[in-house]
């Protein structure tokens, strides 16, 4: 048993502790400022407003974004937008930081059993007490949980409005599709983004609904890594991870959201990273009108129907994107002609690959004829599914 | 790929039509009897051939769904829970199959014990939108992971055997 006197002590310690922590959070500042001085955090920000390259920095705090899935590249992502000043952060994700995650950025060990949310949420605060930041501990593909994710986007802007960007840093195919048909409904942009299982490559997809093929257009486009498949080992585990790629790919998803946010430089349509060659692939990649999505095919009626000037000033920025990128060997698909990658198109030049096969229309043969009869109801299938 | 048995299960694996999620409120119902009559011929299926090897039942919507499953080595039975939701993108995505009990115990899982699926899965998943359903997920994803998993998992001594009355969670 520790005696009184050892308690007391312990006592003062975490006491000094506590205040010595208080003492270093910073208080709120209400307008960025551009003086240069050591206490000011945003001076190095608003110097890219003196040197011309963003015009009214200032802007990015009237800013909002989503950020779904809070883990290698959500996490950095966040911190790299919170010391950015962004006006108000929403976090979506229903895992806990664990030991494993400790080969990647941000999150420390003394978090471990935490939710990545309130965990984020906390250090994010203490970097910057400035931004608002709001958490969601749910997984978005259920049902439930679907509806809550589009009202916190459709209502989480500075005003009310919807979010201005939805920026998904997740790992999986559902979760992304589901981030894709609620963007699509919604008519949200968001940028998807994608380390692969291997951790050596990764990418960023700008979608912008009927304007830009939506995630659910064709099979997802990937960084070919010409890694012979016969010695790619993957027995024994389901996915490696480096912090550097995710850093990276991070870096690269920030970036062009602040390009897009306070409009400077060209938003990359398409942007991959392959990591064994240092090698960043670009692309556009125009819609799919027979998309399985149909607020994608929706959006791109509407699309179609917007005033041509509207759409010409886009084009424009486009082409410049066109000029630079044939440097580089890489395809790009003609605006003019409006036409779109074919799922199955070689596109090795382009040293991007589609995951996998699109489906194919044709029926197939080997199946046995689906026996749906009327005169069963659900309940009594459930009954006897019940009873077997 | 797909190995000749695999391949056979599934082609008497009733298909499905209609292409609709839960948010589809009376589709959802159509495709809901489509499921659940594709699982019973699936199971009927398993007992013909002396080969049953799981039970599942839903929720009254359908969309979270619990049962078990089970698999014999050495002649030894071996049983876990299995659990899942239906995501809202369903069917152009599968469900995610959880073993929730084995979490933690093998590195073919992602969190929450959902089964880390080969990659011959997801592509032949996205070829057959909406025809595969369910008892497909369960037979080409849950069944060839359990036949390559559970041996491993016993013989390196991180699952034992149970005797019957005992509870699975250990
Ligand atoms: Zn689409």
């Amino acid at each position: 048993m520790a005696s009184a006197d050892e308690i007391q002590k312990q006592i003062e310690e975490l006491q000094n502790k506590l205040d010595s922590l208080k003492k270093n959070a910073r208080q709120k500042i209400d307008k960025m400022s551009s003086e240069v001085k050591d206490s000011n955090p945003y001076s190095r920000l608003m110097a890219l407003q003196r040197m011309g390259i963003v015009k009214e920095y200032e802007r990015i705090r009237t800013k909002s974004v989503a950020v779904v899935g809070v883990g290698g590249v959500g996490s950095v992502t966040a911190d790299m937008l919170t010391r950015c000043g962004i006006g108000k952060l929403i976090l979506f994700d229903y895992d806990k930081v664990e030991l494993a995650n400790m080969n990647r950025l941000f999150f420390t060990p003394d978090q471990a059993g935490l939710s990545k949310v309130d965990a984020a949420a906390k250090t994010l605060n203490f970097i910057n007490p400035d931004v608002t930041i709001l958490t969601n501990n749910y997984n978005i593909t259920t049902v439930d949980s679907f509806t809550k994710f589009l009202d916190a986007i459709k209502t989480g802007g500075i005003d009310g409005q919807p979010v201005d960007l939805v920026l998904s840093c997740v790992d999986n195919f559902e979760a992304r599709m589901a981030i894709n048909a609620g963007c699509n409904e919604l008519n949200l942009n968001w940028f998807e983004s994608g380390v692969s299982e291997n951790a050596v490559s990764g990418h960023i997809q700008f979608i912008k609904p009927g304007e830009l093929a939506c995630f659910g257009c064709a099979p997802p486009l990937v960084v070919a890594e010409n890694i012979d498949e016969k010695t790619l080992k993957r027995e024994g585990v389901c996915a490696a991870s480096l912090p550097t790629t995710m850093g990276i790919v991070a870096g690269m998803l920030v970036q062009n959201t602040l390009k897009y946010l306070l409009n400077f430089g060209n938003v990359s349509n398409y942007l991959g990273y392959n990591a064994l060659i240092d090698f960043f692939p670009r692309m556009d990649l125009r819609p799919n009108p027979q998309c399985d999505d149909s607020w994608c095919r929706q959006r791109q009626v509407e699309y179609q129907a917007k005033p041509k000037e509207e759409k010409e000033t886009e084009v424009e920025e486009v082409q410049e994107v066109v000029h630079e990128n044939n440097d580089w060997g890489i395809e790009l698909i003609s605006e003019d002609n409006n036409e779109e990658i074919k799922p199955n198109a070689p596109m090795a030049s382009s040293g991007l690959k589609h995951a996998f096969e699109a489906p194919v229309a044709s029926q197939q043969s080997n199946t046995i004829a689906p026996t749906v009869s009327d005169d069963v109801s659900l309940e009594e299938l459930m009954e006897q599914m019940k009873s077997m | 790929m797909v190995d000749a048995g695999t391949k056979k299960t599934l082609q008497n694996i009733p298909l499905l039509q209609t292409r609709a999620s839960p948010r589809d409120k009376d589709l959802w119902v159509q495709r809901l009897k489509e499921e659940y009559q594709a699982l019973i011929k699936y199971v009927q299926n398993n007992k013909t051939s002396d080969s049953d090897w799981f039970r599942l039942e839903s929720n009254k919507e359908g969309t979270r769904w619990f049962g078990k499953c089970w698999y014999v080595h050495n002649l030894l039975k071996y049983e876990f829970d299995v659990e899942f939701d239906i995501p809202v993108t369903y069917p152009t995505t599968a469900p995610e199959i959880a073993l929730p009990e084995l979490d933690g115990k093998t590195a073919k899982m992602y969190r929450g014990g959902k089964i880390c699926l080969t990659e011959h899965f997801k592509p032949l998943w996205s070829r057959n939108v909406p025809k595969f359903g369910i008892a497909h997920a369960m037979a080409l994803g849950l069944a060839p992971w359990l036949a390559v998993e559970i041996p491993d998992l016993i013989e390196k001594g991180i699952i034992e055997y149970k005797e019957k009355g005992e509870t699975s969670n250990s």
